[in-house]
C-alpha cells in the first residue's frame, strides 16, 4: 500500500459534448493539503465530485484508500462514509437540529447506538466552536455557524479525506474567517483535506500543493509560496493578476 | 380570468376607503359574504332545533354521518399511502418502475371519479374477488367505495408527493449521499421529512375534496349522508328541508376543516427557517 490515499489516473468527466474534466490525473498523499484553484467552469469541483462518486466519470480511474470506485453502489457507500465533504450552501438538513444533523448519519450509516453519536456530535460541535447552538435549527443560525457544522457533520464520521467546495464562497465576508480557522486547525491536525478555494491566506498557511486548473486540465501544480509569487504558466499568470487584483 | 379577478379586488378596496372614509369605507371591507353564510347557518340550526319537519329531516339525514367519516377517513388514509409509494415512483431512475407508476397516474388521472367508482366496484373487485377465491358478495359496497376513492385519490395525492419531492434542493440528496446514506435512507430521513411538510397544505385541500367527493359513494347505495338525504326526501317530499340540511352539513364540515388547514399553513411557515 502506497502512501498516496487517494490516486486520480486520466479522468475524464464529459457532461454531453463538453468535457468538463479531460485527463487529470492526481495524487493526494496521506495527511497533506491539496488547494485546487481555478476559473469558473474550469473542472475543478467535478474533480472533487468524483473523489466520492457524486459525479460518475466518463473514463479513468480513481482510487481511495486503495478502493477503486466502481459503479456498484455497495462500494460507493463504503468509500462515501470515508470522505467527509463540505459544500459551497452548507446543505445542512433544515428540518433538523445541529445535533441532529450530525448524528442522524452515525446513526445510520456507522450504526452506532445514541449516546455514542451524541458524544461524538458534542465534541466536534466544541471542535467547531460552537457548542452552544447544539439545539438550533439550521435556519437559526448565521451563515458560518452553519458552515461549521456543517463541517462538524463531517467530521463526526470520522472521515479520512475532507473535501472543501468552496466552503466559504456563499459567505458574508465578516464569517469567512471563522470557517477558515477550522479549516486550519484541522489542517494543523493531520487531516488529508482537498479543497476547493481562493482564499490565498488560507492557502498560503495550510497548503501543501497548489493545483491550477483551466479548461478541465491541470495547467500547474506547486507548492504555494513559489506558487503565488513565481507562476510559470502565462494562464496562471492571468488568473493569479484577477483574483489578487 | 383568474389572473385578472384578484388584481381588480385589490385595486378597488383601498379605492373605495379613499372616496368614502370612516364608518362607510370600513363596513365596505367586511366580508359580508361571510356574514350572510352564517346568519344562513344559524337560521337553519335555529330551524333544525324549533321545526318539527326540519329537526325530523336532520336526524335522517345525519344518521349517514358516521359512514360519511368513515368511508373519507380511510380512502384518504389509504390515498396517502399509495400516494407516497407512487410519488416516489415516480421520481426514481429506474425505467419500469417509472413507467408502472406513469401509467397508473396518468390513466386514472383522465377518468371522472364517478366511473373509476363504478368500475372498480363492479369490474376490479370482483376480478380480484375471482382471482383470490373469495365470493364477491363478501366485499360490502362500503369496502369497494373505500378502494375505489382511495385508488382515485392516490394518483392525485402522488403527483402531490411527486412535486413536494421535487421541490428539494438537489444539496439535499447529495449531502445525505456524501455521508454514505443510500439513496433510500436520504429519501426517508432526509427528503420525504422535508416534502411532507412542504405539501401539507396541498394534503389538507385534498382532505377536503375527498369529503365532499365521497358523496359520489351514494350512487352505489352506500348510505352516506347524501344516499340518506336522496331517501328521505323521496319518502317525504321535503326536498327544500333535506337538501338544506344535506348542504348545511357538508359545508360545515368542509368549511371548519379548511380553517383547520389555514391554522396549519401559518403554524407551519412561522416555523420555517
Amino acid at each position: 500500500m502506497t502512501d498516496d490515499i487517494i490516486i486520480i489516473e486520466n479522468l475524464e468527466k464529459r457532461f454531453g459534448h463538453v468535457r468538463a474534466v479531460d485527463g487529470v490525473s492526481l495524487r493526494v498523499k496521506r495527511g497533506s493539503v491539496v488547494v485546487i484553484i481555478g476559473p469558473s467552469g474550469s473542472g475543478k469541483s467535478t474533480v472533487l465530485r468524483c473523489i466520492n462518486h457524486l459525479e460518475t466519470p466518463t473514463g479513468g480511474q480513481i482510487i481511495v484508500d486503495g478502493m477503486r470506485l466502481t459503479h456498484n453502489s455497495k462500494d460507493i457507500n463504503a468509500i462515501r462514509a470515508e470522505v467527509g465533504m463540505v459544500f459551497q450552501q452548507f446543505n445542512l438538513f433544515p428540518h433538523l437540529t445541529a445535533l441532529e444533523n450530525i448524528t442522524l448519519a452515525q446513526k445510520i450509516v456507522r450504526q452506532r447506538n445514541p449516546d455514542e453519536a451524541r458524544q461524538v456530535a458534542l465534541q466536534q460541535l466544541e471542535r467547531v466552536g460552537i457548542p452552544e447552538k447544539a439545539n438550533n435549527y439550521p435556519g437559526q443560525l448565521s451563515g458560518g455557524q452553519q458552515q461549521r457544522v456543517a463541517i462538524a457533520r463531517a467530521l463526526a464520521m470520522n472521515p479520512k479525506i475532507m473535501l472543501f467546495d468552496e466552503p466559504t464562497s456563499a459567505l458574508d465576508p465578516e464569517m469567512i474567517k471563522e470557517v477558515l480557522d477550522v479549516m486550519q486547525d484541522l489542517a494543523k491536525s493531520g487531516m488529508t483535506m482537498v479543497c476547493v478555494t481562493h482564499e490565498m491566506g488560507f492557502a498560503r498557511n495550510a497548503a501543501d500543493e497548489i493545483i491550477f486548473m483551466d479548461k478541465g486540465q491541470i495547467v500547474e501544480r506547486g507548492d504555494p509560496a513559489m506558487f503565488y509569487t513565481q507562476p510559470k504558466e502565462e494562464r496562471t499568470r492571468l488568473f493569479l493578476s484577477q483574483i489578487l487584483h | 380570468m383568474g389572473a385578472s379577478e384578484p388584481s381588480t379586488v385589490t385595486q378597488t378596496q383601498p379605492d373605495a376607503s379613499r372616496i368614502a372614509p370612516g364608518v362607510v369605507g370600513r363596513l365596505s371591507n367586511w366580508p359580508w359574504w361571510l356574514i350572510l353564510a352564517l346568519l344562513i347557518g344559524l337560521i337553519l340550526a335555529f330551524q333544525i332545533v324549533t321545526n318539527q319537519q326540519m329537526s325530523s329531516a336532520f336526524s335522517a339525514v345525519s344518521a349517514g354521518l358516521g359512514i360519511t367519516i368513515r368511508v373519507t377517513l380511510f380512502a384518504y388514509a389509504l390515498a396517502i399511502v399509495i400516494g407516497l409509494f407512487v410519488g416516489l415512483a415516480r421520481v426514481s431512475s429506474n425505467k419500469i418502475v417509472l413507467n408502472i407508476a406513469s401509467f397508473y397516474v396518468e390513466i386514472v388521472r383522465g377518468v371522472p371519479i364517478l366511473v373509476l367508482l363504478m368500475y372498480v366496484a363492479f369490474v376490479a373487485v370482483p376480478f380480484i374477488a375471482e382471482l383470490l377465491g373469495i365470493r364477491t358478495r363478501d366485499f360490502p359496497n362500503e369496502v369497494r367505495v373505500i378502494f375505489a376513492l382511495a385508488f382515485a385519490y392516490g394518483a392525485f395525492e402522488s403527483e402531490v408527493f411527486r412535486a413536494g419531492i421535487q421541490s428539494i434542493e438537489k444539496g439535499q440528496m447529495e449531502a445525505a449521499r456524501a455521508l454514505g446514506m443510500s439513496y433510500f435512507q436520504a429519501m426517508r430521513y432526509i427528503i420525504v421529512p422535508q416534502a411532507v411538510r412542504r405539501v401539507l397544505p396541498a394534503l389538507g385541500n385534498d382532505f377536503i375534496a375527498m369529503l365532499k367527493d365521497s358523496s359520489l359513494v351514494s350512487v352505489l347505495g352506500v348510505e352516506d349522508i347524501t344516499q340518506k338525504a336522496k331517501l328521505y326526501a323521496a319518502s317525504t317530499f321535503l326536498f327544500f328541508q333535506t337538501y338544506s340540511i344535506l348542504a348545511f352539513i357538508y359545508l360545515t364540515m368542509t368549511i371548519l376543516l379548511s380553517r383547520g388547514v389555514r391554522w396549519l399553513e401559518t403554524r407551519l411557515s412561522a416555523h420555517r427557517r
